[in-house]
């Protein structure tokens, strides 16, 4: 896909001026937020869970070379096959491979934001094979020839009047009078496009959100059951999945389930966690005669050692962007890559580089919220924080916000001068806001002025203050 | 050099480590035996009877309806009058798991039965559970020589019997059983949780149930 994170600044400014964006966005504060804390509430281990889990992905991450041996080990015992991508572009080579010698000419796909990163649609359309998504939102989206913009509700943009528009425009075999404008009426439609989908497909991929070192075994967790489908009725299952899904054994996978599904739709369990290992054995009815795994790179093995390592517990439930209030205000295309949100801000530039990515940990301010509700307990908002430094010192900021922290740099270095400064302006600001105590208009922060009023500083300065309470506690 | 050995050794590389790192070997193999079991919520850690009552309200919680009747014989007359509550056809498909096969299914000569896997034409399956897990109203459902995965799938109505010993209180028992019945670090092809029946909120986030695969749940608990 097209990286537009470099633009950034204007993607940001569009989403703020799309009103049925904006309409859309509301769905997100007020659905997510309240159901996590619900079922985070109603479990007294849930804390004691996320350490659980966050020590588990550590330690993990400490052995990944040894873990992901041993994996490889248990599926090929299983009869099934492992292949190693280092990148994209070796990734989809050896899918389009799988799907060559297994003659395909449609795949269904489950859900799997790997295979979003790597591109894998595109690359089987270019080459003529014709990929189906299956998830309902990936559907719709497919449809309307877009990407996820949130990695666990890929269409949460889009109105129920975007997705009825889009069905009469494909589904031009149905009857034109139906009634599409309840939502169980545009599920059931697509339930019956798909079924035909499901059934005729020769390839089934989907991703995994863990691959168990123990058995071999890749796990699925969802709640439409495509991804079931997608991997039990064809001929062949491949799993496309990153490096870092690896986890030790059952009971980890346990753990870390506790937290998954409470953390991303407040759910105690998803209604499908699907545990697949090889292909069926030769007395089974069912199931697929060839299971393939690719295990991505594509950058992971050098974040191993940085200070971005603990980016690789991520288990991509969505906590964060649910809760970031940048997320609400724009959703998840203006991040212009793949991941958006907090999660998105930390991996992209890791990913696609921090001269392209660099303007994402800017987006951001430093609330807290995404590291709070993080089951894994990743620190997002220092790794912001050590991206905006590498930006930084890499002179990839822009030029006012360089010239800004040169300013603020020289006074903060001359605490007399500082507190003059910050004084006069306190007194300037309060004097030009007169009664009203707001300010419409404010050189240099037309960022700010142009959206709202900035409110005026009330009282002393910080340092004034801090003397006169030193002074009394005397 | 292959993307493998390229692969592995740029995560050594990171890691600061060589590949004859005994230590580290140690720690991995440990922990693949042994399993450690972490936090297990104390909320499954039931008497039997607590426990089949805490699985019921859980799976009911997650839309799916239950019931219980006495013995294998009365499963025939739960699956008959399941169809027959909802206007559905006396017909049902289902797996030769020895389970379903032992209850007297002449007790109701007006449903029609068909064995094997699905091709997607059934209204209604039938499975037998190896597993249903207290903590969260899961049933666990592995697949076998006579227990197809499609059944769990394709049909629009899913009714799935477990056996009241069955219920357990965590996940972590049920992997206990599978290693049992199947060796340490072995699995059966397919392992199904589920919990409830289909469902998507991709549409507004509007919860509507029935996406992919069935549209009802119902559980039956023998014993």
């Amino acid at each position: 896909m097209q990286i537009t994170s470099p633009r950034f600044k204007t993607n940001a400014h569009e989403a703020l001026r799309n009103p049925s964006l904006q309409k859309a966005m509301g769905n997100v504060e007020r659905n997510f937020i309240g159901r996590r804390q619900a079922s985070a509430d109603a479990l007294p281990e849930f804390e004691a869970l996320r350490d659980s889990s966050r020590d588990i992905k550590a330690h993990t991450l400490k052995h990944l070379d040894l873990y992901l041996e041993a994996y490889e080990r248990k599926v090929t015992e299983a009869g099934g096959h492992v292949h190693w991508a280092a990148d994209a572009a070796e990734a989809n080579r050896i899918i389009l491979e799988i799907c060559r010698n297994a003659g395909a000419r449609t795949v269904t796909k489950g859900k799997s934001m790997v295979s979003e990163e790597i591109g894998l649609n595109a690359h089987l359309e270019a080459n003529g094979i014709v990929p189906v998504e299956t998830d309902l939102g990936e559907y719709i989206i497919q449809l309307r020839g877009e990407h996820p913009s949130h990695i666990i509700a890929p269409a949460v943009h889009v109105n129920k009047e975007e997705v009825e528009a889009e069905f009469r425009r494909v589904h031009t075999h149905l009857p034109p009078d139906r009634d599409l404008t309840e939502p169980t009426t545009l599920l059931a439609e697509a339930r019956g496009e798909l079924r035909s989908k499901f059934l005729a497909a020769d390839v089934g991929i989907t991703g995994a959100n863990f691959l168990v070192a123990e058995t071999g075994t890749s796990v699925i967790v969802t709640n439409e059951g495509n991804g079931d489908l997608t991997q039990i009725l064809p001929k062949v299952h491949v799993v496309i999945a990153s490096l870092e899904k690896v986890t030790p054994t059952l009971e980890d996978v346990s753990q870390i389930l506790r937290v998954l599904a409470r953390s991303a739709t407040g759910q105690e369990m998803s209604v499908y966690t699907t545990l697949s290992t090889g292909p069926r054995r030769p007395e089974d009815p069912d199931g697929p005669e060839e299971y393939h795994v690719v295990l991505l790179d594509n950058g992971r093995s050098s974040m191993l050692g940085t200070d971005f390592e603990d980016m690789l517990r991520c288990i991509r439930c969505g906590a964060c962007m649910n809760h970031c209030p940048v997320y609400h205000a724009i959703g998840g295309h203006a991040y212009g890559w793949v991941y958006p949100g907090p999660m998105g801000a930390v991996l992209t530039p890791t990913l696609i580089g921090v001269d392209k990515g660099g303007a994402l940990p800017n987006a951001s301010t430093f609330c807290g919220r995404c590291e709070s509700v993080c089951p894994m307990r990743i620190p997002l908002p220092r790794m912001m924080r050590n991206w905006r430094e590498r930006e930084f010192e890499r002179h990839l900021a822009p030029t006012p916000a360089r010239w800004g922290l040169s300013v603020w740099s020289f006074f903060a270095q001359r605490p007399a001068l500082y507190r003059l400064a910050t004084r006069a302006a306190a007194g300037a600001m309060r004097l030009a806001g007169g009664r009203a105590g707001r300010l419409r208009r404010l050189p240099l922060a037309g960022g700010w002025t142009d959206y709202r009023d900035m409110p005026v500083p009330e009282g002393r300065t910080f340092m004034a203050e801090w003397n006169r309470r030193k002074g009394a506690g005397r | 050099m292959s993307s493998r050995d390229a692969i592995l050794g740029r995560i050594r590389r990171s890691l600061g480590t060589g590949e004859a790192n005994l230590v580290r070997r140690a720690a991995v193999t440990d922990r693949l035996q042994r399993a450690p079991a972490g936090v297990v919520p104390a909320r499954g850690k039931l008497e039997p009877e607590a426990r089949i009552a805490l699985f019921r309200e859980k799976a009911e919680a997650a839309q799916a309806t239950t019931e219980r009747v006495a013995s294998p014989d009365d499963l025939p007359a739960a699956v008959a009058g399941y169809l027959r509550r909802h206007n559905l056809p006396q017909a049902i498909r289902m797996g030769d798991d020895p389970r379903l096969a032992a209850a007297d299914w002449s007790r109701e000569p007006q449903l029609s039965l068909s064995r094997g896997a699905s091709a997607g034409d059934d209204l209604a399956c039938l499975s037998q559970a190896a597993a249903a897990i207290a903590e969260t109203g899961t049933l666990a459902l592995a697949s076998g020589p006579d227990n197809p995965t499609t059944l769990n799938f394709l049909p629009d109505v899913h009714i799935v019997a477990v056996a009241a010993e069955d219920v357990v209180g965590d996940l972590e028992t049920v992997w206990a059983g599978l290693r049992e019945r199947h060796g340490k670090g072995v699995l059966p092809r397919t392992v199904n949780l589920v919990t409830g029946p289909s469902r998507s909120a991709d549409i507004e986030q509007t919860l509507l149930l029935g996406a992919h695969g069935p549209r009802s749940l119902h559980i039956v608990v023998v014993g």
